[in-house]
């Protein structure tokens, strides 16, 4: 595997408590790709994930060691800029967050907290960018001022990405971000990944063996807080190097 | 077939109890509109509403309301101004700030706060408040209307500091996590996304209090000086609706014109404290979906 990681932990052991949450891993995460990481729950993929733009922060007793490095700068040093980190890093969760806002505002709220466009157009023409970007434009676009909650699920999560897509970040972070959805959803949204991925770094938790096998083109598979093998997609599903990714994969646990 | 009557019993006295407390509510209504309405029999009821003299033993008597309503107003008006503002930001301080272990203490502290009785505030205010503003705002009388707003505003304070905290409790932690998720500091997050997620609550809260602070009688006729004059600045000493009615009707004759005039300014309290707890309720209901 030769490339340039977008992201890089060096060393990362997380502690919740007394619970040692992630232990020793080191990672790189190719740039333009999608990374899928799995593992049974508990494994400590989502910890993981919600390392690279620092939300565990908000958990109390947490205590991260190590170095997560993110184009050349450490992210955990304490002068790191955490709202900076956080634009760059976009987030999507499990189940859709959308603000009890309108469909407007909740784009809006990204772009006034960072100070970003002022003008009316120009703010204007980003979120109808965002929301051509994941396929609402068409179906919202008369109806920008009603509520954000009167939405599908889907369209919900959709929102929710074109949220962090009008920030302009450069990394994607995805926790399980197809849960609450069919399977009909499930496949669009993922449709909507693959597109995103040629401007996009991308970094997908899933429980979901096939949505991984599917979607990605690495695959990290994690166990009890270790990272047990990282590699293509392909690789790790058809010839995996580890007897534990093979036991997963194969149903065998989990 | 025991069991049958038992529940039909059971059922019946439920029922009865619903039925009985929306009477007691008719009833009250009724009273007061009949003695109120015995009053226009012979004074005009445009005198009543706007007329600028509160005189009951003058000879005529004059029974115009204004100067009451606008007592009212006033002290209510300026109870707001501050508890409003202070209540908010305490809730969000309770919900959002504090640590755990001051945040049970405080949250005791504001039920110990709502069981103090009315005539205790008015005690301090007569003692202590009133002198106090007198002195440092150099007033001819501390008895005023900003006495009494000051003593309502911390009567107030346990209803919409409470509720307002529960609503802000209430918002899903996931708009906060989406709200940091995005990169808002703290501040931003709690501005933007709790509170308004949080309004109706917080809303009916406040309407709450107002409704407290608007039927409250003992604190304003211990100290707003209980002077039936049209006032021109909270820092005079005024009357309000409730002190009239609490004050003077001991004095009236059962059945005199004064004593139907009361009635109807009760009846005028009545119908701004209905509206504006049927605004809370509605808030809340809204809150509530």
């Amino acid at each position: 595997m030769e490339f340039a990681p977008k992201i890089e932990t060096v060393g990362l052991n997380l502690h919740y408590g007394d619970f040692h949450a992630l232990q020793d891993v080191n990672i790189k995460i190719p740039a333009q790709n999608i990374t899928a990481m799995i593992g049974p729950s508990g494994c400590g993929k989502s910890t993981l994930l919600r390392c690279f733009n620092r939300m565990n922060d908000l958990i109390e007793h947490t205590r991260v060691e190590g170095g997560i490095i993110i184009d050349e700068h450490d992210i955990l040093k304490p002068e790191a800029d955490l709202i900076s980190i956080r634009r760059k890093v976009g987030m999507v969760f499990q189940r859709p967050n959308v603000f009890d806002l309108s469909i407007y505002n909740n784009l809006r709220f990204g772009l006034r907290i960072h100070r970003m466009l002022n003008k009316r157009d120009e703010v204007m023409e980003a979120i109808e960018h965002g929301l051509e970007h994941v396929g609402l434009w068409q179906e919202l676009k008369d109806k920008l001022k009603k509520s954000a909650l009167t939405l599908t699920l889907e369209q919900q999560q959709r929102l929710c990405i074109a949220r962090v897509l009008i920030l302009k970040p450069e990394i994607i972070l995805l926790d399980e971000p197809c849960s609450a959805l069919d399977p009909v959803s499930t496949l669009k949204i993922e449709d909507l990944l693959r597109v995103l991925k040629h401007e996009y770094t991308l970094v997908i938790v899933t429980h979901n063996m096939q949505q991984a096998a599917r979607v990605s083109d690495y695959t990290g598979f994690m166990y009890l807080g270790k990272l047990i093998e990282f590699g293509n997609t392909k690789q790790v599903f058809t010839n995996p190097m580890e007897k534990l990714t093979e036991n997963y994969i194969s149903g065998r646990f989990g | 077939m025991h069991r049958r009557i038992s529940e039909y019993i059971i059922e019946s006295l439920i029922r009865l109890s619903g039925f009985l407390v929306i009477a007691f509510v008719f009833l009250i209504f009724l009273f007061l509109l009949r003695d109120s309405l015995s009053l226009f029999k012979e004074y005009k009821i445009g005198e009543f509403l706007f007329g600028r003299n509160w005189l009951p033993i003058s000879e005529p008597p004059k029974f115009g309301i204004v100067p009451l309503f606008l007592g009212s107003i006033y002290v209510t008006a300026g109870a707001i101004v501050i508890c409003v503002p202070v209540g908010i930001a305490a809730a969000m301080f309770i919900a959002e700030v504090a640590p755990t272990f001051l945040k049970n203490i405080l949250k005791s502290l504001i039920e110990i706060l709502a069981a103090i009785p009315s005539v205790v505030l008015g005690f301090i205010g007569i003692v202590w408040l009133s002198p106090y503003l007198k002195q440092t705002m150099g007033l001819s009388t501390g008895m005023c209307g900003l006495t009494g707003s000051l003593l309502l505003a911390f009567m107030a304070l346990p209803t919409i500091i409470s509720i307002s905290e529960d609503a802000l409790v209430g918002v899903p932690r996931a708009y906060k996590e989406a709200a940091f998720g995005l990169g808002a500091t703290r501040w931003q997050a709690l501005w933007r996304i709790v509170l308004p997620a949080a309004s109706p609550g917080i809303i009916a809260g406040v309407m709450l209090g107002i409704g407290r602070v608007i039927g409250e009688t003992m604190v304003v006729m211990m100290v707003t000086g209980n002077s039936p004059v049209v006032p021109t600045s909270i820092l005079q000493p005024l009357r309000t609706l409730t002190a009239t009615i609490a004050g003077e009707m001991g004095e009236t004759v059962s059945g005199s014109e004064h004593y139907f005039a009361l009635f109807a300014v009760g009846l005028v309290l009545f119908i701004i404290t209905f509206i504006i707890n049927f605004i809370a309720d509605s808030c809340l209901r809204r809150a509530r979906k």
